[in-house]
């Protein structure tokens, strides 16, 4: 793994000046730290992907496939004939600018290549080149260019520095997408043997196992059984979590992120607090056992094909409805293509709150609820007994995950949650330009949150961890909230990087905290197990002191 | 030559070609008619054709999915609010679409939106380098100006293709002219867009990032339409050509009975010339964004997808992991770990 300079070291180094030759001539600098290895053969035979060759990018080995060029352009073809929005969105660009300083990696980078509208440009001048006849007959002059080796090269650099975010389609005037020509492009470049390593592997291990770190049933069962022991150790409640079962009333699906690593597992302990605080008649599903779907991350058909699981299972078992944890892209695939991959969904019910007797109308064809939106009708209803002192350590932000945001549109629900667990004056927001539609991504979302690209990383998310560097500065912000699973798998590892003094934590983590059992043992910790503020000894001693 | 400069300078002696070809061509009386009657009909032509062509080329590819850009609350529990403004950016009816799609094409919403992102070095603590956003309204003051001015002046124009002139036409010019301190009435429409093509090119030159991005298809169109106003001005104001058989030639173009009188100025043609190339290049070009806004599903569907089923008319099935595969395989460890089974052996 190449070093990862130092946050001295890096920033000096940004300047937004392009370089002085002509974009079409300046070739992608692979240089250790900025881009992932390429996937490894066998993960693309496990789901049965073309060309699985063993690639090396600094050797220069691409292995292409000797007819690339036409598997691209038919497939270039093929995908404007299926996708108005690609059609569209290649022919209406003004390339007025509007995008360009809205992307992270642009902001982190301060590579052209980086402002959306540029990405977008690397794509088009090929569609140009071969679907237009401008671009046949003028070339250069139209912005076209040949299909060669240099550019599918450069593809594979810049599809995967985009995240997929969509902050750019939030400003651009009419809307063009960079995510959805990212996922086109990368579906392209999958055509011809072109995956990155890290993304293939979760793919495959989703497909084959359950989850996207390939965990077995009975692994699966073990890491659950023993957060619900933790929980056990230090609320005194148990919590008796069941698989697989048949008749269960909610099938929960929750990312993979939240069971196998700190802090996801915490979000997971607090998942199942509030489950057996509800009573609510649930099952996990240990072929299900993946909510985040890496597949979308490279092609819409293996979204679909990890995606199918959870309808199969929630059928098999004969659930009512589906409840659905705290994950971002899991979201944006449930609200944009779920219910139009496998719709219509008869064999479930509409979901209504067994607690609360709240009809879910939002999901009445999807069938599956958001758990911020489930929590914040129990806490509505006055269904909680919750006591926010118990959160009086965390002072918090709150993350927008790019893909809840402006691929689903849920921003109210987390935040009242939020204000109903922490203490008041708690939580604060970062600036008003970095949150809510215009919040800034991670920076490692879809798929490229590996280890070879982690100077890439962390430069991707400098507008995000900058934005938190600030609300940590002026008002001693400790913790930075979000309600998705590669956040909590990514933004610690930033934080690290840029405000060390910050930690990442899930919502559902803080309802788990505040949650007052009738019958829990004396709480004197939260789920980390660290001391809360004015409880227990801690409280005793002030108590003396006073005295 | 670098890149923007091949792509700046072709456009430039394009459109300073083209008034040359026109202000010579007009010379000639025997080719008039030429500039007077075919190139404007085939311009016409041209433009009305493309336009339908291309709008049906991208109609005839499906929207697959739905895929609206939320930029505001989403309607979940009913007594979660959202404002109008909220209402409008993540659309949950049909009728709040309408209102994103109007205040996207008239009011150029999302530009509205516009931050401008800027670094601030802090050289004694590198580390302490902040990114500031602000808000940034220059580009969308520009481009609405340039627009409505352009409407304006396309409105206005219409003076001259009816007799007698509707009320609505001669209302506008008294308003475009209001402020008299020139004779004729300066219209402040064509001033307006000459100021904001100007701008706008500006920027694209002096802007850096903006400047490496630019195509010969950028340069051409903002060019072009330079060349039509400050032609369109001269004209009015001091090149004076006969307004009468002006008025003439369009009447007879707009009945169908085209008449070419003699005597008009070269400048006229050159004008008109410029016109006519503009039209016919319009669905060739970017200038699609125009009618393209109206198709971009990121802004034109209604964010309902969790409540209305939204049909993918090539919907395949797949190939997926089958539960029965799955418990196959994992049988027996799962029966060890008391994970309910289907088939006990």
């Amino acid at each position: 793994m190449a070093k990862v300079p130092k946050p001295a070291e890096l920033l000096p180094g940004l300047n937004f000046q392009p370089p002085a030759k002509g974009w079409m001539d300046v070739k992608p600098d692979f240089r250790p730290g900025t881009y992932c290895n390429p996937a490894s053969p066998k993960w693309m035979e496990w789901i049965s992907y073309p060309f699985p060759e063993k690639r090396s990018i600094p050797d220069g080995e691409w292995a292409l496939p000797d007819n690339w060029q036409e598997i691209v352009l038919e497939g270039m073809e093929d995908r404007l004939n299926r996708f108005r929005s690609l059609k569209v969105f290649f022919d209406i660009c003004v390339r007025c600018g509007a995008c360009a300083d809205k992307c992270h990696f642009f902001l982190g980078t301060g590579d052209p290549k980086n402002m959306p509208v540029l990405r977008a440009e690397l794509l088009r001048s090929v569609y140009r080149r071969y679907f237009k006849k401008a671009g046949q007959i003028l070339g250069e002059l139209a912005g076209a260019r040949d299909l060669t080796e240099d550019v599918i090269r450069e593809w594979y650099f810049y599809l995967y520095q985009c995240t997929i975010c969509r902050r750019c389609s939030v400003f651009c005037p009419y809307g063009i997408d960079m995510a959805e020509m990212t996922l086109l492009g990368r579906e392209l470049l999958a055509s011809v043997g072109l995956n990155i390593d890290w993304a293939m592997a979760s793919v495959a291990q989703c497909y084959d196992k359950g989850s996207h770190i390939g965990a077995t049933p009975q692994a699966f069962k073990d890491m659950v059984d023993f957060l619900a022991e933790e929980n056990e150790r230090i609320t005194g409640v148990t919590t008796t979590p069941s698989y697989n079962r048949k008749g269960a009333e909610v099938l929960f699906v929750m990312p993979s992120g939240d069971y196998f690593a700190d802090p996801g597992t915490f979000t997971m302990m607090g998942y199942m607090l509030l489950f057996e605080y509800i009573g609510l008649d649930y099952t996990f599903s240990t072929y299900a056992a993946e909510g985040g779907n890496f597949g979308w991350f490279i092609s819409h058909e293996m979204g679909k094909r990890l995606n199918a699981k959870i309808y199969h299972e929630a059928k098999r078992l004969g659930v009512k409805w589906i409840l659905g944890g705290e994950c971002g892209h899991m979201w944006r695939v449930c609200n944009q293509y779920m219910p139009t991959w496998w719709g219509p969904v008869d064999f479930l019910e509409e979901p209504v709150s067994p607690i609360t007797g709240t009809r879910f109308e939002n999901a009445k064809v999807h069938k599956m609820v958001h758990i911020s939106e489930f929590t914040a009708d129990l806490i509505k209803n006055g269904k909680l007994n919750l006591d926010p002192q118990r959160n009086a350590h965390i002072k918090m932000t709150f993350h927008d995950s790019c893909n809840t945001a402006r691929g689903m549109g849920i921003f109210e629900e987390p935040r009242y949650v939020i204000n109903n667990v922490l203490p008041e004056g708690n939580f604060i927001e970062m600036p008003p330009n970095t949150i809510r539609e215009k919040t800034f991504c991670c920076g490692s979302s879809s798929g490229i949150n590996a280890n070879e690209n982690m100077e890439l990383r962390m430069q991707g998310g400098f507008p995000r961890a900058n934005a938190v560097r600030f609300v940590h500065e002026k008002y001693g912000v400790n913790h930075l909230g979000c309600i998705c699973a590669l956040d909590r798998a990514t933004l610690p590892t930033l934080l690290e990087y840029w405000v060390p003094e910050v930690e990442v934590t899930g919502i559902t983590e803080l309802v788990g905290n505040a949650l007052i059992f009738p019958d829990e043992i004396e709480r004197t910790t939260d789920l980390r197990d660290r001391d809360l503020v004015g409880f227990g000894e801690a409280a005793e001693e002030d108590a003396e002191e006073a005295e | 030559m670098d890149f923007f400069k091949r792509h700046f300078f072709v456009s430039l002696f394009a459109v300073l070609g083209l008034v040359t070809v026109a202000y010579f061509g007009s010379q000639a009386a025997s080719l008039q008619v030429f500039f007077g009657v075919v190139v404007p009909y085939l311009a016409v032509l041209i433009f009305l054709e493309g336009l339908i062509y291309r709008i049906i080329v991208w109609a005839r590819s499906p929207v697959p999915f739905r895929i609206p850009t939320t930029a505001g609350q989403n309607k979940s529990l009913p007594w979660i609010e959202r404002d109008l403004g909220e209402q409008l950016d993540n659309p949950a009816t049909f009728k709040h679409l309408v209102g994103r799609m109007a205040l996207e094409v008239l009011a150029f919403r999302s530009l509205f939106r516009n931050l401008r992102t800027e670094l601030r070095k802090d050289p004694a603590n590198p580390e302490g380098d902040r990114l500031i956003h602000w808000s940034y309204k220059w580009l969308w003051l520009g481009a609405i100006a340039f627009h409505y001015a352009f409407l304006v002046i396309i409105l206005r124009h219409l003076r001259f293709f009816t007799e007698p002139v509707p009320m609505p036409f001669q209302l506008l010019e008294h308003v475009d002219g209001f402020f008299q301190f020139f004779t004729p009435a300066v219209y402040l429409s064509g001033v307006v867009l000459v100021v904001a093509a100007f701008y706008l090119m500006a920027r694209r030159i002096t802007n850096p990032n903006l400047r490496y991005i630019s195509l010969a298809a950028d340069y051409f169109p903002l060019l072009l339409i330079l060349g039509i106003g400050i032609s369109g001005i001269l004209m009015r104001y001091v090149y004076k050509v006969d307004i009468i058989a002006v008025k003439e030639l369009a009447l007879g173009l707009a009945t169908f009975h085209p008449v070419v009188p003699a005597g008009i100025g070269a400048i006229f043609y050159v004008h008109l010339f410029l016109v006519c190339v503009l039209f016919a290049y319009f669905p060739f070009s970017k200038l699609m964004h125009a009618p393209g806004v109206f198709l971009s599903p990121s802004r034109n569907m209604v964010s309902n997808n969790r409540w209305v089923l939204h049909v993918n008319p090539w919907n395949y099935p797949v190939k997926f992991h089958h539960y029965d595969e799955y418990e196959d395989r994992f049988r027996e460890a799962m029966i060890e770990a008391d994970i309910p089974v289907e088939k006990e052996s």
